[in-house]
């Protein structure tokens, strides 16, 4: 894959009552935008465990979009005021561990803003996109060699007991 | 195998080895008193190279599977580390993943927030009492006049026990308790044991043996342990200090927030959790007391200035990200093709 | 034990087969996917038809699961739950993927949908694998209801609930019905007099049979779930004693102490310490204000007590509490007048002469201060002009962005009652006229007729600083008329702001005792803004009028018709099902620390001191899975939505990541060769 060809694969939270709604408007409404966002329903947005963030993370997503109601109208009544919380404990490790702040983002969307959250999908994937991807897992490749000095070192310990005491 | 009473016939063999470790384990093993004799009743100790000499050709030698238990302690950083890791898995029925380092990478993990440049920088060249001139850095090989020599390959990321090979059974903690370790060795004596792969311990946390009273949680400010003194009967995380002790495995009896030291997590996490940084991270911010953005900013940066060590101090290798990202240390990003 | 899994890949004619290669997906699928027995594409799986197919399937291929990939399951998750259910298949083992909102009809390119689609289908196919079966609980449903506020709205509702046969508790704060209704003089754009159509139905509501009127009394706590809801009420103490109270009103009569009537005379009148709100109150029962009775403030007076002719003034008297049981609660609580005074370019509460909506109804009202004669503050003159100004506090990016809905008509009313009372000269100042329901149109055109001048522009500013000849001892308002565009200074007698309707002050923590989430704007939130506007989020509690929204009395009616007609059905069904969507806590691995306990708005986490573990009543919780989501043990799983069930959907959709195995195939071990 070259760099200019890299489509960034992105995973969304989107909660029942408002966000989806809102996806499910702009999809009424034939609103096009970028199809790199794979979207999860989940029932509220204080659903979103900060797991789930870190998994798709570590699985190879390049990006993650929670998406909720506005503060104040969150159909559970206040849960929203959790994930924001929780979102921004998250960040906070997040930004120690390297990782940009556009790759998990929150975004408030009610049921009747399909062209903002069209809008706001389109600016984070074109964002993700010239950071690059993540390949997280690339993180933790086996080093350069590092399988052979292990395989070389039971001829290593037969050599060594050669020598005479 | 007998239930660790008086020995019937030939005797197992039980292997120790640390790999990056601090060799707490190792005290921890001998913590468990005269029941130590009892061990020695029950097995043969062929390894253990903190307490006794022994040569790894040796090992190297036995049949595949002929060492019945081998308590592994310690993180897999180097190369070395790696195949003793391997030598061991290879000759031994049971390996159990003993301890913090090797159940979750532990304090040597946390050099997973750099890399192996930043930490050669630091250890040969920049600390204030090295005298390098020359700049000389440890290699893989040298050639003297001897032969060549070989030092293990020191890793980027330091990896669990279980990240590098397969592990029978985790004893999780840092180091385990005294009675855990008895109650780890009896299970395996008698065979009463949970499914391979799991951990040997509770399936509950550490605030179930906790003596502190809780009530409902709501927390305007996190305070760092030397800011307050704390109020004996109350729970600790209601006071506002990061008690981790709601989201690590219990199995110490809650010693250190019983003595009004906030727990730090080494048990790990609680059952069948992935990671526990992520715990941590939910519960405290869920009771945070506030719902303005600004301020639950102030609350998080002020109250918590080091995420990665106070929700990940033991468990970074093991968590679901494992280390800091290498992107910008002259390591691509760029995935490989499939 | 493996699923045997169907992947259905619907067409929706061409809106998905168009962007996407549905064929491609269905082979893709049952190629790749593990799991998948059989996978197939139809034009239209909502039909019958394509219903029938699944249902064949699930009966001769032995499928276990189901995967339908077409549109929202807000439309048709519903559809393809019961088809499977009626073939025996539990409806919660089925998943829909939504390929048609989320990419057929937003996906330019046909390969991307196409892919994007593959995924979707993985994530489904994954998920549906790990779901269980789940059965909805049934609870009885109580046949008496609470209603809540004694405003047309309540009153309809109550009406149409009493006259069906079941039993309501009507709660008001006040100490009497008729909300707001109340204050108006005639009503738009029939110009009946609000109280010769108001009173009889407050009369229906005090003598009905059906109908336990707490009046003076508020809601304090609210506990239990639909169909079982338990109520404590607090009412407040009148001192007056109910059952021997007459309503002969001699201790108003007798009463020394006059005081201004902040509330039912929005300020313009008086009335004494005891009181009635106003003539027709229902109850009878007078009130007895304990701020201003000279009894309560210096311990003399009690004429009230002397004259009583039965003993029926009992100073002594506490608030006392009522515990009520109910199936339904129908919320209608009303609204708040916007205060004009944060608008200080407008003069109010600096110039005398300017009047909120609500004061000049007070003014027009018969049995008002000043006995229906439009004055000014002075009590004596009649305005020759008068200005009247729409949108104060409302279309207001600094106050309230909304639209109040009955302003419009409002000023309508005002211009023709001042000109057919004092043929003064009515100006109205508007942004745009609303007369949007029936009849309405038609009110306006005759006002136009009769004579009224509209001006379109937004007042900048009401003064008494004249400047131009004419204008000295006047109002005068500065405007720009937007249809000449000119600027345009009108000297006025008197001028009426039309204040917003806003939600009541204590709405939000209202909201918060019945469960109801009061929206940004502080209206309490319905269901579905289109579809279910007088349900909420909470089973068994309904909205219904003004707090919903600003609306005027028809439609403040329709809606308190229509939550009563939605509580009688429950009541006819005699049972409610609660889904199964719900959050439990494994009791072995709670450890107690509480973390989740004030987590949930609908208090369903409970503590257990006995057993020091947290409890949650799957009959309160919602399902919004936030208390899941927390607990650092772990302890609680959210069915239908666990995280194993999540983590699979994830690694379907990251399916071009990671492959077939998903992340949790790990390298082979490697086998050390002896030297």
């Amino acid at each position: 894959m070259t760099e200019s060809d890299f489509e960034p694969k992105i995973v969304g939270f989107l909660c029942n009552w408002c966000s989806y709604r809102a996806a499910d408007l702009a999809g009424t409404a034939r609103m096009k935008y970028e199809p790199n966002v794979r979207i999860i329903r989940v029932m509220c947005s204080g659903r979103v465990d900060p797991t789930f963030v870190l998994k798709a993370l570590s699985l190879g997503a390049d990006g993650v979009m929670l998406a909720g109601c506005h503060p104040g109208e969150c159909h559970y009544i206040e849960q929203n005021y959790k994930t924001i919380r929780r979102f921004k404990m998250l960040k906070h490790t997040l930004r120690a561990l390297g990782i940009e702040e556009e790759r998990v983002r929150l975004q408030w969307a009610s049921a009747g803003e399909g062209a903002l959250l069209a809008s706001a999908i389109n600016e984070m994937v074109d964002q993700v996109r010239k950071l690059g991807p993540l390949h997280w897992s690339g993180n933790w490749m086996d080093d350069e060699g590092a399988q052979e000095a292990i395989q070389a070192l039971p001829s290593e310990h037969a050599e060594a007991m050669e020598v005479p005491a | 195998m007998t239930d660790g009473g008086a020995p019937t016939t030939e005797k197992g063999k039980l292997a120790l080895y640390w790999a990056a470790s601090c060799g707490g384990c190792e005290i921890a093993v001998l913590g468990i008193d005269d029941k130590i004799l009892k061990v020695a009743e029950a097995f043969d100790i062929v390894f253990w190279p903190c307490v006794m000499d022994g040569k790894v050709r040796d090992i190297e030698k036995m049949p595949d599977k002929s060492i019945d238990l081998c308590l592994f302690n310690g993180a897999i950083r180097t190369s070395e580390q790696e195949y003793m890791a391997q030598l061991l898995r290879q000759k031994s029925e049971v390996l159990v993943a003993f301890g913090s380092c090797a159940a979750e990478g532990c304090i040597p993990a946390l050099a997973n927030l750099n890399t192996r440049e930043e930490i050669f920088q630091t250890a040969y060249h920049d600390t204030p009492s090295t005298d390098n001139p020359d700049g000389i850095r440890p290699q893989t090989e040298t050639e003297v006049a001897e032969g060549i020599l070989h030092l293990p390959m020191f890793y980027n990321t330091v990896k669990t026990l279980g990240q590098s090979v397969d592990v029978d059974y985790y004893l999780p903690g840092c180091p385990p308790e005294a009675d855990r370790i008895w109650d780890a060795i009896v299970a395996i004596l008698t065979g009463q044991l949970p499914a391979p792969g799991s951990v040997i311990g509770a399936q509950t946390t550490v605030c179930d043996t906790c003596p502190r009273t809780r009530n409902e949680k709501k927390i305007k400010e996190f305070k760092r342990t030397w800011e307050i003194i704390p109020d004996p009967e109350t729970c600790l995380l209601e006071q506002g200090l990061v008690c981790c002790g709601i989201a690590t495995r219990a199995g110490c009896e809650a010693l250190c927030p019983t003595v009004g030291s906030p727990c730090i997590g080494c048990y790990g996490p609680n059952d069948g959790v992935v990671d526990f940084g992520a715990r941590m991270m939910t519960a405290l911010a869920s009771v945070i007391d506030s719902q303005d953005p600004d301020e639950i900013d102030r609350i998080i940066q002020e109250g918590i200035p080091d995420p990665i060590g106070s929700f990940y101090r033991f468990g970074l290798a093991n968590s679901l990200l494992r280390r800091k990202s290498l992107a910008g240390n002259g390591y691509s990003r760029m995935a490989e093709t499939a | 034990m493996t699923e045997k899994v169907g992947v259905y890949i619907c067409h929706c004619g061409t809106n998905i087969a168009g962007p996407v290669d549905v064929a491609e997906v269905a082979r893709w699928a049952k190629e790749n996917l593990k799991g998948v027995a059989l996978a197939r594409d139809y034009r239209f799986m909502c039909s019958s038809l394509g219903q029938e197919i699944i249902q064949e399937d699930i009966k001769n291929e032995g499928l276990t699961r189901v995967v339908v990939a077409a549109c929202s399951p807000h439309l048709h998750e519903k559809t393809f739950r019961s088809a499977c259910s009626k073939m025996g298949l539990n409806p919660y083992l089925t998943q829909m993927a939504s390929i048609r909102e989320q990419v057929s009809w937003v996906t330019e390119d046909r390969a991307a949908a196409t892919e994007k689609a593959k995924m979707m289908v993985a994530g489904a196919v994954r998920r549906v694998q790990l779901q269980v079966e789940l059965q909805p609980t049934e609870v009885p449903v109580n046949p008496n209801t609470l209603v809540v506020g004694g405003g047309i709205a309540g009153i309809q509702a109550s009406l149409e609930l009493a006259d069906a046969g079941y039993h309501v508790f009507m709660v008001e704060r006040e100490p009497s019905i008729g909300g707001h209704m109340a204050q108006f003089d005639k009503t738009f754009p029939t110009l009946d007099c609000a109280a010769c159509i108001l009173t009889p139905k407050m009369s229906d509501v005090g003598l009905h049979e059906n109908i336990e009127l707490l009046s003076y009394a508020e809601v304090e706590s609210v506990s239990g779930y639909v169909g079982s809801f338990d109520v404590r009420v607090r009412k407040k103490a009148r001192y007056i004693i109910e059952d021997a109270c007459t309503g002969c009103g001699i201790c108003i009569e007798k009463c020394p102490k006059k005081v201004v009537d902040e509330v039912f005379e929005v300020g313009l009148g008086y009335r004494k310490a005891v009181y009635r709100p106003f003539p027709q109150a229902v109850p009878k029962f007078p009130v007895i204000d304990k701020e201003t009775c000279i009894y309560f403030e210096r311990g003399t007076c009690k004429a009230c007590e002397k004259f009583c002719p039965t003993e029926a003034i009992d100073f002594e008297q506490t608030d006392s509490y009522v515990d009520l049981n109910v199936g339904n609660i129908i919320m209608a609580t009303g609204y708040d007048l916007f205060d004009c005074t944060k608008i200080p370019q407008y003069g109010y509460g600096r110039l005398a002469n300017v009047f909120t909506n609500l004061e000049f109804e007070r003014l027009c009202n018969a049995a008002g201060p000043t006995e229906g004669r439009i004055v000014l503050r002075d009590g004596v003159t009649e305005p020759k002009s008068i200005g009247i100004i729409h949108c104060v506090g409302s279309r207001d990016k600094n106050y309230h962005p909304y639209c109040s809905a009955v302003c419009c008509m409002s000023a309508l009313k005002f211009g023709h009652l001042a000109m057919e009372k004092t043929g003064a000269e009515v100006y109205s100042f508007y942004i745009d006229m609303r007369p949007l329901h029936k009849n309405y149109e038609e009110f306006y055109d005759r006002l136009l007729q009769e004579g009224m001048h509209f001006i379109r522009g937004r007042v900048a500013e009401v003064t008494d600083a004249a400047r131009l000849p004419g204008e000295e001892g006047k109002i005068i308002i500065q405007a720009e008329d937007t249809l000449i565009g000119k600027q345009r200074r009108i000297p006025v007698d008197m001028v009426v702001l039309l204040g917003a309707l806003q939600p009541r002050f204590d709405a939000k923590e209202t909201g918060l005792k019945f469960g109801v989430s009061a929206g940004l704007d502080g209206w309490f939130t319905e269901r579905h803004p289109k579809l279910d506007p007088v349900a909420t989020m909470t089973d068994g509690v309904f909205i219904a009028g003004t707090c919903q929204g600003p609306k005027d009395i028809p439609d403040s009616v329709t809606q308190g018709a229509a939550a009563a007609a939605r509580v009688q059905g429950m009541i006819a069904k005699g049972t409610v099902l609660i889904e199964p969507i719900v959050a439990s806590i494994e009791e072995a691995r709670c450890s107690g620390c509480r973390i989740c306990n004030n987590l949930c708005p609908f208090n369903a986490i409970e503590y257990l001191e006995d057993k020091e573990v947290s409890y949650i009543n799957a009959a309160l919780c919602k399902g919004c899975g936030t208390c899941v989501a927390a607990c650092p043990a772990q302890a609680i799983s959210g069915a239908h939505f666990t995280n194993d069930q999540i983590f699979a959907e994830m690694e379907g959709l990251l399916y071009d990541v990671i492959g077939s195995n998903g992340a949790t195939a790990k390298s082979p071990q490697p086998v050390l060769e002896p030297a």
